[in-house]
């Protein structure tokens, strides 16, 4: 029992012990990787996914999935610029940006929790409506914003960056609410057995509503973010981030099955150790075709273990017929 | 004792036509602890699902405190006080003992949980169950017994007046067992009345009050439990005569050994496990759900693991073979579920035939199938099986009744000309006709050579199917015996005799089958 006890224990830390490796293999490939300003800037760069990975965690914790982040992201900023562009003040072009972002995860929730469409599909296909929409609306040209939206990005409050305050606001809130709030815990008792909580007395079809609409709201601020730091909105804008957003999370130690995950320190610390692996490849001039193939690579072996951990847990709680000796 | 707490009148309960319940009429004085026995299928669990909500009644009426009950759901049941202990818990394992107990009753304000409140609440329930964990520990690093006080403990925060549990000790440790009686005995205490549901009858003598015996749907005996002795109960939960429905035994000998399991083990699962399989034998396993006789049967096939011993089937060792493996060399299953595991349910009749042998039938060595042989022989095979002529075979599965379902998964493997066959329970929830023509196709084929494994809840079937019948219980084959020892009460016995862990005299007397008297008494020993 004790050596089961202490695999499951090694499997559950497995994100750490993989963030501890990357650390250790960055620093010995670059004696720049380790220094204090590296990785305050590390921190800085991973504001914008480290937020979709929050509402992404949301979204996971019912074991779900949104596949339209990107694409709200590249939406809601595209209509973001256009307001900036014709002279519209910040706050009212972040409003517009979550508006967005609510709206397409009010629709994805509607489909999910009302019409039961499975969220893979469902968000697939908003994937490509909002990028749809939003390549029609910027007419798929590049848009360069005014000054004031990267100044606004490269501005800090007591010392802390902006994009670096964006995330903390949202990661304290979201974290309060997830851990001590009734609806908080429902959404982990839906990830944990739906049909049971419907039975106990969850509103299931509500809170399935919630999570959508707080990941498109997310997704849109994570945009927000990311803009705030390039100053541009290309074609490709925030494409593939939702796969950041999923990596970042399961990295985080959220499952894919539902119910376990976090996001302190879970979403976060995956968000940075993303963060820090794109970094590290920068700093150690790695051929930028590699990227993406470390990247999954480290991927690919957070969701292995996540799996073969659940896969364990499951059989080692089946129902004993006769106490083990 | 002025009005009962709760009062069931001539409940009458159908399925499909098939009443499981015949007018059952008894009341639950308040603060009572009723003992509530019978054999699988004796109507125990339908009952408590029509006091549960999760059923409606046919007929008959049901109240409580003189008012009449009518649950939609189990939500209603809640709210009346009336609460189950089941035995496939109900907890969400993520979250923590506190947060289960107050899921969706939260003592803060806007939705904002006070943890201190909560856990001070929590605090005195567990207390009260006697559980002396931490309320903020997540529940998955509970045992299962553990996390049965926790559903206890919940009931307990309902402020239930009546509290069911369905065969509560199954899966519980000695220690555990001990607490949880200790716990039922302190529920009695504070007037809350109790529906004990378990197939240990000595569990049910130490416990209760009050027995009422259930067969066929029918309560067959009410009253104080010290006019029930053990034997008693047993008497009343099995009295009837065994139909001639079977096949006749005399046109099979038995041949060599065919199939031979030498010690398998798989911990928490089954134990030292010997079973040999002749050719043209027939064995039955009997044992109550749970036992692991399906776990046993699924070792067997290869499903899976076992940590020691070893399997041979024809001379020829297969341990360790995988189930394609056995499958070619003759081995078939048919599984408990055949909704779930058995068929393709959205394909045709023929699909489903061949789905098993359809690797014998490609015309090349291209895989490419032989359509028309294929369907001589599905023509064939479900003549055999007696499916209707009318059917259409190339309609669903689905639209079939499950009879009918069941025979195309037997046919399915027949195609396959089985050496060995196991049969998890293959007549649940079919009518006496399709029963009939399972049994007789299980006879031919035991004619013609093969050995047979049936596992059945339905002692009656054992007894008129088998050659040699094998009692399961907590893993292990307690007893054993041919066609002319057979004895109802000496297998129900075998089967039931794990109530407590059984003291080593207790544990002798029911391997050697013994007289009734002495298992009664000897419970005695073992509070």
């Amino acid at each position: 029992m004790s050596s089961r006890a202490a695999l499951l224990l090694l499997l559950r830390q497995s994100p750490l012990i993989l963030f501890v490796a990357v650390l250790a293999i960055f620093a010995g490939l670059s004696d720049r990787f380790l220094e204090p300003r590296n990785l305050i800037n590390i921190v800085i760069q991973s504001s914008s996914i480290t937020i979709a990975a929050i509402g992404m965690t949301f979204v996971l914790l019912t074991a779900g999935v949104d596949l339209s982040v990107g694409s709200v992201m590249f939406l809601s900023v595209a209509v973001a610029g256009k307001l900036l562009i014709s002279g519209h003040p910040l706050w009212l072009a972040l409003l517009a940006a979550i508006g967005i972002g609510a709206l397409v995860g009010f629709i994805n929730g509607m489909m999910i929790a009302r019409w039961k469409l499975i969220a893979f599909i469902a968000t697939l296909g908003t994937l490509f409506v909002v990028r749809g929409l939003g390549l029609w609306l910027t007419k798929t040209r590049a848009m360069n914003l005014p000054d004031r939206v990267t100044e606004l990005g490269a501005s800090s409050w007591l010392g802390i960056p902006m994009p670096v305050w964006f995330m903390l606001t949202i990661a304290i809130a979201s974290h309060a609410f997830l851990t001590r709030t009734v609806w908080g815990r429902h959404i982990y008792a839906i990830g944990d057995d739906l049909q049971a909580a419907r039975k106990a007395g969850v509103r299931v079809e509500r809170l399935l509503l919630l999570v959508y609409v707080v990941c498109g709201v997310c997704a849109a601020i994570s945009g927000w973010v990311a803009l705030t730091q390039t100053g541009a909105v290309s074609p490709s804008f925030g494409q593939q981030r939702e796969f950041s957003a999923i990596a970042a999370a399961v990295l985080g130690g959220t499952s894919l099955f539902g119910g376990r995950g976090n996001v302190f320190p879970g979403a976060i610390f995956g968000a940075v150790m993303f963060q820090t692996v794109e970094n590290g490849l920068v700093i150690v001039n790695a051929d930028p075709y590699l990227y993406p193939l470390i990247l999954s690579a480290i991927i690919f072996l957070a969701v292995l273990l996540d799996t073969t951990q659940s896969q364990l847990v499951r059989r080692w709680n089946r129902r004993p017929i006769r106490a083990a000796q | 004792m002025s009005r009962p707490l709760l009062q069931f009148e001539q409940i009458v309960k159908s399925f499909f036509g098939v009443p499981v319940l015949h007018g059952i009429t008894f009341d639950v004085p308040a603060g009572q602890t009723l003992g509530l026995v019978g054999e699988n299928g004796a109507g125990k669990s339908t009952l408590m699902n029509v006091l549960g909500g999760v059923l409606s009644t046919d007929t008959g009426s049901m109240h409580k405190d003189g008012a009449a009950y009518v649950p939609l759901s189990p939500r209603d049941a809640e709210r009346v006080g009336i609460s189950f202990i089941h035995q496939e818990l109900n907890l969400f394992p993520s979250l923590s003992i506190a947060e289960n107990l107050f899921l969706t009753c939260n003592p803060g304000r806007w939705g904002w949980i006070r943890r201190s409140v909560q856990h001070a609440e929590a605090e005195k329930l567990l207390q009260r169950v006697g559980l002396n964990v931490a309320p903020g520990m997540a529940v998955d690093r509970l045992s299962l017994g553990e996390r049965q006080l926790v559903e206890i403990a919940k009931a307990l925060n309902h402020q239930s007046k009546l509290v069911i549990f369905d065969e509560p000790t199954t899966s519980l440790s000695e220690t555990e067992t001990r607490r949880l009686f200790d716990l039922i005995d302190s529920l009695h205490r504070q007037g809350i009345a109790i529906i004990y549901i378990s197939h240990a009858l000595e569990d049910v003598r130490r416990l209760c009050d009050r027995v009422v015996v259930l067969r066929d749907g029918r309560v067959v005996g009410d009253g104080p439990i010290s006019q029930f002795d053990t034997h008693r109960m047993v008497n009343l939960m099995v009295g009837r005569e065994v139909d001639q429905l079977f096949p006749a035994q005399n046109l099979r000998t038995r041949g060599e050994p065919l199939f031979v399991a030498n010690g398998l083990s798989q911990p928490g699962v089954v134990h030292e496990i010997d079973l040999t399989l002749h050719r043209g034998e027939v064995v039955g396993i009997a044992g109550l759900m749970g036992s692991g006789r399906t776990e046993l049967a699924r070792i067997l096939f290869g499903l899976d693991e076992h940590s020691e011993g070893s399997i041979s089937l024809n001379g020829e060792d297969i341990t360790g073979r995988t189930v394609r493996e056995r499958i070619a060399k003759g081995m078939a299953f048919v599984t408990e579920s055949r909704r779930d595991d058995g068929l393709f349910l959205q394909n045709s009749i023929d699909e489903n035939l061949v789905a098993v042998a359809a690797a014998g039938y490609g015309s090349s060595g291209l895989g490419w199938l032989n359509h028309s042989r294929l369907a001589q022989e599905s023509e064939r095979i479900s003549q055999a099986v007696h499916v209707k002529k009318t059917v259409d075979r190339r309609q669903p599965v689905c639209t079939l009744s499950g009879g009918n379902q069941q025979k195309i998964v037997l046919g399915k493997w027949l195609l396959n000309d089985p050496q060995v066959l196991i049969l998890d329970d293959p007549t649940r929830g079919i009518d006496v006709g399709a029963k009939l023509e399972i049994y007789a196709m299980i006879g031919q084929l035991a004619s013609r050579g093969s050995a047979i494994l049936v596992i059945s809840s339905e002692l009656d079937e054992l007894i008129g199917l088998c050659d040699r019948i094998l009692v399961m219980s907590r893993g292990e084959i307690r007893d054993g015996m041919n066609r002319d020892e057979f004895d109802r009460e000496r297998i129900l016995h075998a089967a039931l005799h794990a109530g407590l862990e059984p003291s080593t005299t207790h544990d002798d007397s029911a391997l050697n089958g013994e007289g009734v008297g002495d298992l009664g008494s000897s419970s005695g020993g073992v509070k």
